[in-house]
């Protein structure tokens, strides 16, 4: 008899993306996941004119897109609703209005459907988008994760992906998404500020000026070794732009991204890599929108192989945030044979990355699937 | 059978059958915590009314007026349940179920609903008698007006009898969807039909030119 792993539909709204993942679980040690469909409906052009994500447009927007996002994912995948094992949910970190949309979706699908519900963490979601890359090898443990998006900077110290994170450090202020936003608004470019930024930076020179590399001098090696802080980062280019425009001199555009971004680039890597030294680990996993940034990657990459460290990036469609990684990781907590979350959790904002799956129900009152 | 969900003030959600006839109800009138309940409920109704989600035939939506945050759960997940179950969404203004309940034990004269819409403000529904569906008939709103505002003053409710209203009733809601129901009540695809009674845009502004930082 053919035996098939469980099929799992993942559902993520935390920011401003709708994401849908269909995902064939693996049904035994050594197989693999599937990954049949990711659909992400995104609310971004609403937020252009604001400059930002507005929670209450990202949560409007999540409603409005639930539904033709399920369908069309169900579709893509060629499989029904019927033929689902299982929904997972986001369950936090992220804002908490557009989280609780899904999750109140998630519910009642489940409930729908009669199948069990997995409530998971978004950011080890991020590091569960590697195990749907059916090219690269399985997923070695331990491994420092750089998560990089317009929500969150975190550094994480991965033994196990379904049962042992830890965070290592993370922005205390400006996530780095949101510092390219704020830095190309200052710049008079439009939103999402990262593709922006990289447009101008391309004529560029990366060291034309030395901005800023946030918890990086000697004393906050105690307390903020893998910490960042962008906010100060934005401030020392504004004040560079006024200075520069109260002499009465041109700004040179190209030259201010480059070094903007050269200054965020910088400190991601040096922190990660030197997480990878601290603890001997010689693997870097990447994720999130931000690893879009094609400059963010050749540096990583560059040092990495320096310093003996071995990259990682899934593919950069699974990199922002999206519904197939959080399909991924409850494929994980049911190929760990983990119980399905209770139906009583909310949404948590300020989820702790040591929380991988939330809500865990008593396993003996739970019949196996 | 029809399940109805309504999370636009507290949390309740009922199993009605055709006929009107409420089955079951369960539900909490925080106004709080949303999210949390809903599942529970969800399976807590259906228990309570001995039925299968198979057996659900629609799925009745609290469309608002309410508080954003919780109203779009219970709309999520009425759609999402419906969805699962290849069923029509049957979208319900919260107000009209507040004012069938009301009409069970009050004579038909005109009345006004009246919710807390937050922000010191009341979100406000007028009704009068009701129409050949046996369906609350509504002549205005709903309307947002200030919470020390002068009802009796004021034109859209000066004739009516003010019902304050604390609490939402998914029953009373699944039997309003079976008044129209059996009026013939079909889905017609329109999106804006089935929108949210937000009342409000986002409370957001239009992003300005970036702060001086130098002194
Ligand atoms: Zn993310």
């Amino acid at each position: 008899m053919h035996v098939t792993g469980p099929l799992i539909l993942g559902i993520e709204t935390s920011c401003d993306e709708t994401g849908i993942g269909i995902v064939r679980g693996r049904s035994r040690a050594g197989e693999r996941n599937i990954l049949l469909s990711n659909t992400i409906a995104s609310s971004m052009d609403e937020h252009a004119r604001y400059g930002g994500v507005v929670p209450e447009v990202a949560a409007r927007a999540h409603l409005e897109a639930l539904q033709p996002a399920i369908e069309r994912a169900i579709d893509e995948a060629g499989v029904s609703l019927s033929d689902i094992d299982a929904v997972a949910v986001t369950s936090g970190p992220g804002l908490a209005g557009a989280l609780m949309v899904g999750i109140g979706a998630a519910k009642a699908l489940a409930v729908s459907l009669g199948r069990p519900l997995y409530a998971v963490n978004h950011l080890v979601g991020h590091i569960a988008a590697d195990i749907l890359d059916a090219d690269a090898p399985p997923l070695e443990y331990p491994t420092v994760a750089l998560l990089v998006s317009g929500g969150h900077t975190s550094l994480l110290l991965v033994r196990d992906l379904t049962s042992d994170v830890e965070l290592l450090g993370e922005t205390v202020d400006d996530a780095a998404g949101e510092a390219f936003d704020k830095v190309a608004r200052i710049l008079g470019l439009p939103y999402p500020g990262g593709p922006e930024i990289d447009r101008a930076a391309a004529e560029g020179d990366p060291n034309a000026i030395r901005f800023p590399r946030g918890l990086s001098r000697a004393s906050d090696m105690a307390k903020h070794r893998y910490d960042f802080s962008f906010s100060g980062l934005k401030t020392a280019v504004a004040r560079w732009i006024e200075q520069r425009e109260a002499a009465g001199e041109p700004v040179p555009v190209a030259d201010v991204a480059a070094s903007f971004r050269e200054a965020v680039v910088d400190v991601l890597v040096t922190k990660a890599l030197d997480a990878c030294a601290q603890h001997g680990v010689p693997r870097l996993l990447l994720g999130g929108g931000v690893i879009a940034n094609r400059r963010l990657r050749d540096v990583a990459l560059e040092r990495a192989a320096a310093a003996g460290v071995t990259v990682r990036i899934p593919p950069l469609s699974l990199c922002t945030d999206n519904g197939a990684m959080i399909a991924a990781l409850a494929a994980e907590l049911i190929a760990e044979g983990r119980a399905p979350s209770t139906l009583e959790f909310g949404a948590d904002s300020t989820l702790p990355v040591t929380q991988i799956q939330v809500a865990v129900a008593d396993p003996v009152a739970v019949e196996s699937t | 059978m029809i399940l109805a969900i309504d999370t636009s003030i507290g949390s309740t959600v009922a199993v009605v059958e055709p006929s009107g006839v409420v089955r079951a109800e369960a539900g909490s009138e925080g106004t709080l915590g949303h999210a949390e309940l809903i599942g529970t409920l969800l399976v807590r109704a259906l228990d309570e009314a001995g039925i299968a989600p198979a057996d659900v035939t629609h799925v009745a939506a609290g469309m608002g007026p309410g508080a954003f945050t919780g109203l779009r759960i219970g709309i999520a997940a009425a759609r999402a349940f419906a969805l699962g179950r290849g069923i029509p969404v049957v979208p319900v203004a919260s107000h009209d179920a507040a004012a069938l309940r009301h009409l069970d034990t009050n004579p038909a004269g005109p009345f006004a609903i009246v919710t807390d819409a937050r922000r010191r403000e009341n979100a406000i529904t007028v009704y009068d008698g009701v129409d050949d569906r046996g369906l609350p008939r509504r002549v205005a709103g709903p309307e947002l007006r200030p919470r020390a505002a002068d009802l009796a003053a004021d034109p859209l409710t000066a004739a009516a009898d003010i019902v304050d209203t604390p609490a939402i009733s998914a029953a009373a809601l699944g039997r309003a969807a079976a008044l129209a129901l059996a009026a013939g009540w079909e889905p017609t695809g329109e999106l804006a039909e089935t929108e949210p009674l937000y009342l409000r845009s986002p409370d957001v502004t239009i992003g300005h030119a970036p702060k001086k930082v130098s002194a």
